[in-house]
């Protein structure tokens, strides 16, 4: 086993002395911590026919955070020393100078571990990840004489974490990550066309990549752009729309997603803050948010606060029953936090944040969902979606998707971007499908300017009526 | 204090000095810190304050025509001997690369004009909160404003670019920012909007009082929104999102898009891509301008560029490794462009609205629905209907869709440029686009 990182291996303050600057700078606070992070994390990039990006990058810093009543005072830096470190201190106790709080000591403590502690990066060599890229390159090109463009890449992670707490107690977590993706570019006759496709989460490239599986990943890059150059203008107006199962969950993310966390349900600017207990959703609706799936993207061992996550049911049977909360607001609405506190890097505060957001089963096939509409189209790939929590709008732009006419799936449609509203969209889910599936692990979520990764899941549903964005009036 | 040019220029030779010791034949380094103090309010009260100290270094070492890179935030010399030890290595196992290379010696920046981009003014914490007082009580006025949070960010910037062709320059730079992010409800919705002021000198922000005052003048006006039906109606898209277009137009144009083959104006130099009186430019010697530069991010100077002359595209925005490849010289757009704004037109906002009966005035678009291989566009939009020149209403769950190859010959712009962003556009109306609604 690897051992943990020591933060103060190579500084000029030694642990017990930056736990009593800690343990003085919250004496009087409600909550803080200090966050301590050592990133390591490599990008290889391929694009047309060559190496375009070999790149390593080693990141190092603390983030200091003091928490009293309402008011977050946070300060970060690189450069983890006696000095910088009592600069910090100062700036946090000079923000906080008017108010007084107590310190709360109690976090909940959990075994369990959702991935291994492994460097991905360091399990296989630079040339072997050269190798499969060029690999990817030749294969490809070869499968199809109208690819005119091929872009691979590799992104590997390894993220040390140690979060000090008031009166010394420390957690650590190890994180790995991956991600492996493919794009590519058709021309036929004048037209182009792109697709794009990829896998990743908590475990070592191997597990993505054995045996050749790699080859499945550039199927269905290539699939989705074949289907895309035989495409036609998309129709534009309201309509039923059948989402595939897996990655469309996107629509769960942004309808409801963010509408549930925390931070805008204290401050009421949610278009959900006064919904709890109420019916948000069709029946047969059940929606988690999972940190506890073993090597998901979205997984997390412990939080970026420290509390072990937790798979939280958010809407059950189409009733709201909880938010997503980390330690400020949990107090602050006097609940617990339920592990959802995140954030990107020691440069940003925490906030409440998704882990993997599932739409559970139920009991219909797709093949009745389709049946079952007229005229609407059916989306099976999207790009990635937006949403306006105050107003309740949100966007998603799928990337593969057909019309339905009369209970048949006709011709493909170009990309369109669906909005809908959020509160009550989810009222127009009719029906939902038996095939649950999760996304291939390739997602990321913007809040506030952090990005962080995530996963969604969900079966086959059909929505009775949402705008389409396309051209064809 | 934001670490001075000698500590950066200390640090940058050091690493030129080792990759070279190790093996590499050329190498560039770009060292930067970046201090910011950030204080927030919300509904009149401190929130949160923020403080960071930033430390960068980022490197690039070549072996003939081999070429690896690394960053880091770390800058203790013990981790740099380990990292470019790495990244020498890398670049040994990395293929080689015909048009890898560092930039034309000739081609590299000769003089650092002083821009005025540095405003020493140090705004105290205290002062932060003064001016967010100020804004938030100018914002809170009318009882429909439910929910109100500003913010207020000082930053100093100092940076050093060296190359083994004995390039060494940098230089400090400033902004100030305040925002302000306002909710409101009524019986029948609840909206948000927003307002901004950024400059690189403190003196020429916006006034607190204006800034928040509009920033709630333009949250109310968007409550108990309607959505209209489908059809196609001429779009006028307020500054803010004007810009984005203009944006996505710079993307398409960037030589690696167009190298690589995957923009919709690949190969359409000296062609007429927007209407007749449309002029593009792109001007990075702008005293106290946003995106004011004097050399790229590869030392590479920086001119001011006519892109679109009378609608006809005139140049791509060029690096040197796509330069190389596309056979062209680099104009030092590495990391894109610098103040780019459209020319202004000539007809005025009043007018821009009274030319159509019906027309929708655009202020906010979500969705990431730009494809620069097809020119493919639809996003989500709020807005306004606007009936002979008056706003009736408001309107959201819309979305509005078209391709940018016919969206560019569409276009009409008002007279009212003004340099509030890097990236900037007079009011903007695009004839013959489609609106998705009921």
């Amino acid at each position: 086993m690897l051992s943990m990182n020591n933060f103060f291996e190579k500084s000029d303050i030694s642990r017990s002395e930056a736990e009593n600057i800690v343990s003085d700078t919250l004496s009087k606070c409600d909550d803080g911590e200090l966050y301590l992070e050592n990133t390591k994390s490599e990008t290889l990039l391929l694009d047309d026919n060559k190496i375009k990006n070999s790149s390593y990058n080693s990141d190092l810093g603390f983030g200091f955070r003091a928490i009293s009543d309402e008011i977050v005072a946070y300060s970060h830096s690189n450069e983890i020393s006696k000095n910088s470190l009592r600069q910090s201190s100062e700036n946090l106790k000079s923000t906080l100078k008017s108010v007084k709080g107590t310190y709360n000591h109690e976090i909940p403590k959990s075994n369990k571990k959702y991935y291994d502690n492994i460097n991905p990066i360091e399990q296989k060599s630079l040339n072997e990840k050269i190798k499969i890229l060029n690999e990817v390159n030749n294969y490809l090109r070869s499968k199809d004489n109208n690819i005119k463009q091929v872009t691979a890449n590799f992104l590997g992670e390894q993220k040390s974490v140690e979060i000090i707490r008031s009166g010394g107690e420390s957690l650590t977590d190890v994180r790995p990550l991956i991600r492996f993706n493919v794009s590519v570019m058709l021309e036929k006759n004048g037209r182009k066309e792109s697709g794009v496709y990829g896998v990743g989460g908590r475990q070592s490239y191997d597990f993505y990549l054995k045996d050749e599986n790699w080859k499945s990943v550039c199927d269905e890059a290539l699939r989705i752009a074949s289907v895309n150059l035989e495409s036609k203008p998309a129709p534009a107006g309201e309509m039923k729309v059948v989402l595939g199962p897996g990655w469309p969950a996107i629509l769960i993310h942004e309808a409801v997603g963010h509408g549930l966390e925390g931070d805008f349900n204290r401050k009421k600017t949610s278009a959900f803050h006064n919904l709890m207990g109420q019916k948000v959703a069709s029946e047969g609706v059940t929606i988690v948010d999972d940190g506890t799936i073993d090597n998901r993207r979205g997984s997390l061992t412990i939080d970026d606060e420290g509390t072990p996550t937790e798979k939280t049911v958010l809407i059950e049977n189409g009733i709201l029953k909880n938010f997503m909360q980390d330690r400020l607001n949990a107090r602050l609405m006097k609940t617990r936090s339920t592990g959802s506190g995140r954030r990107e890097n020691y440069r940003h505060i925490v906030l409440p944040r998704m882990r993997n957001t599932m739409m559970l089963s139920g009991n219909q096939t797709q093949d009745e969902m389709i049946k079952a509409v007229d005229k609407g189209i059916f989306a099976v790939s999207f790009g990635g979606g937006q949403v306006d929590i105050t107003s309740g709008k949100f966007v998603f732009n799928c990337t593969e998707a057909y019309e339905i006419v009369n209970g048949k799936i006709g011709s493909p449609i170009k990309g369109a971007t669906l909005i809908g509203d959020g509160p009550s969209s989810l009222k127009e889910v009719s029906m939902v499908g038996n095939d649950m599936m999760m996304d291939p692990g390739i997602g990321t979520c913007g809040k506030a300017g952090q990005g962080v990764p995530v996963g969604v899941a969900q079966p086959s549903i059909l929505i009775n009526k949402m705008t389409v964005g396309g051209t064809k009036l | 204090m934001v670490k001075d040019q000698e500590f950066l220029e200390k640090k940058a030779s050091y690493c030129l000095g080792l990759a070279k010791k190790l093996g590499a034949t050329e190498s560039s380094v770009i060292v930067n810190n970046s201090v910011s103090e950030t204080v927030n309010f919300r509904n009149k009260k401190l929130d949160e304050s923020n403080r960071s100290d930033d430390l960068g270094i980022s490197i690039t070492t070549y072996i003939g025509k081999k070429k690896s890179s690394i960053s880091s935030s770390n800058l203790l010399d013990d981790n740099l001997n380990i990292l470019i030890e790495k990244c020498v290595e890398a670049t040994k196992n990395t293929p080689e690369d015909e048009f890898n290379s560092l930039p034309d010696k000739d081609l590299l920046a000769k003089e650092v004009k002083d821009l005025s981009l540095y405003d020493d003014t140090h705004i105290e914490n205290d002062q932060k909160i003064d001016y967010l007082k100020k804004l938030e009580l100018a914002a809170s006025n009318d009882k429909k404003i439910v929910n109100t949070e500003s913010s207020f960010t000082q930053n100093k910037s100092n940076f050093i670019l060296a190359n083994t062709e004995g390039f060494c320059a940098g230089y400090k730079t400033s902004s100030f920012t305040a925002s302000s992010v306002i909710v409101a409800k009524d019986e029948k919705s609840m909206e948000r909007d927003y307002e901004y002021s950024s400059k690189c000198f403190f003196k020429d922000l916006d006034d607190a009082g204006e800034l928040g005052k509009q920033a709630a003048d333009q949250t109310i006006r968007k409550l108990s929104p309607k959505k209209i039906g489908s059809e196609k109606i001429a779009i006028i898209f307020d500054k803010r999102i004007a810009k984005g277009i203009l944006s996505t137009f710079a993307s398409a144009i960037s030589s690696s898009a167009i190298s690589r083959g995957t923009s919709f104006l690949k190969d359409k130099v000296n062609q007429k891509i927007f209407s007749d009186s449309i002029n593009v430019l792109d001007k990075p010697d702008i005293i106290k301008g946003l995106g004011s530069r004097n050399f790229d991010k590869e030392g590479v100077k920086t001119d001011t560029l006519k892109l679109v002359e009378q609608g006809v595209l005139k140049h791509y925005l060029i690096d040197t490794y796509n330069g190389k490849k596309l056979n062209l010289k680099s104009n030092g757009r590495f990391g894109g462009t610098s103040n780019l704004y459209f020319e202004n037109g000539n007809i005025s906002f009043k007018d821009l609205l009274n030319s159509k009966s019906k027309s929708l005035y655009i202020t906010e678009t979500i969705g990431h629905g730009s494809n620069i291989v097809t020119g493919d566009y639809s996003v989500g939009a709020t807005g306004f209907l606007v009936e002979n020149g008056k706003f009736k209403y408001p309107i959201n769950e819309i979305t509005i869709a078209g391709n940018f190859k016919d969206m560019f010959q569409h276009i009409t712009l008002a007279n009212d440029l003004e340099f509030k962003y890097a990236t900037n556009s007079p009011t903007m109306m695009i004839e013959g686009m489609v609106v998705a609604g009921k």
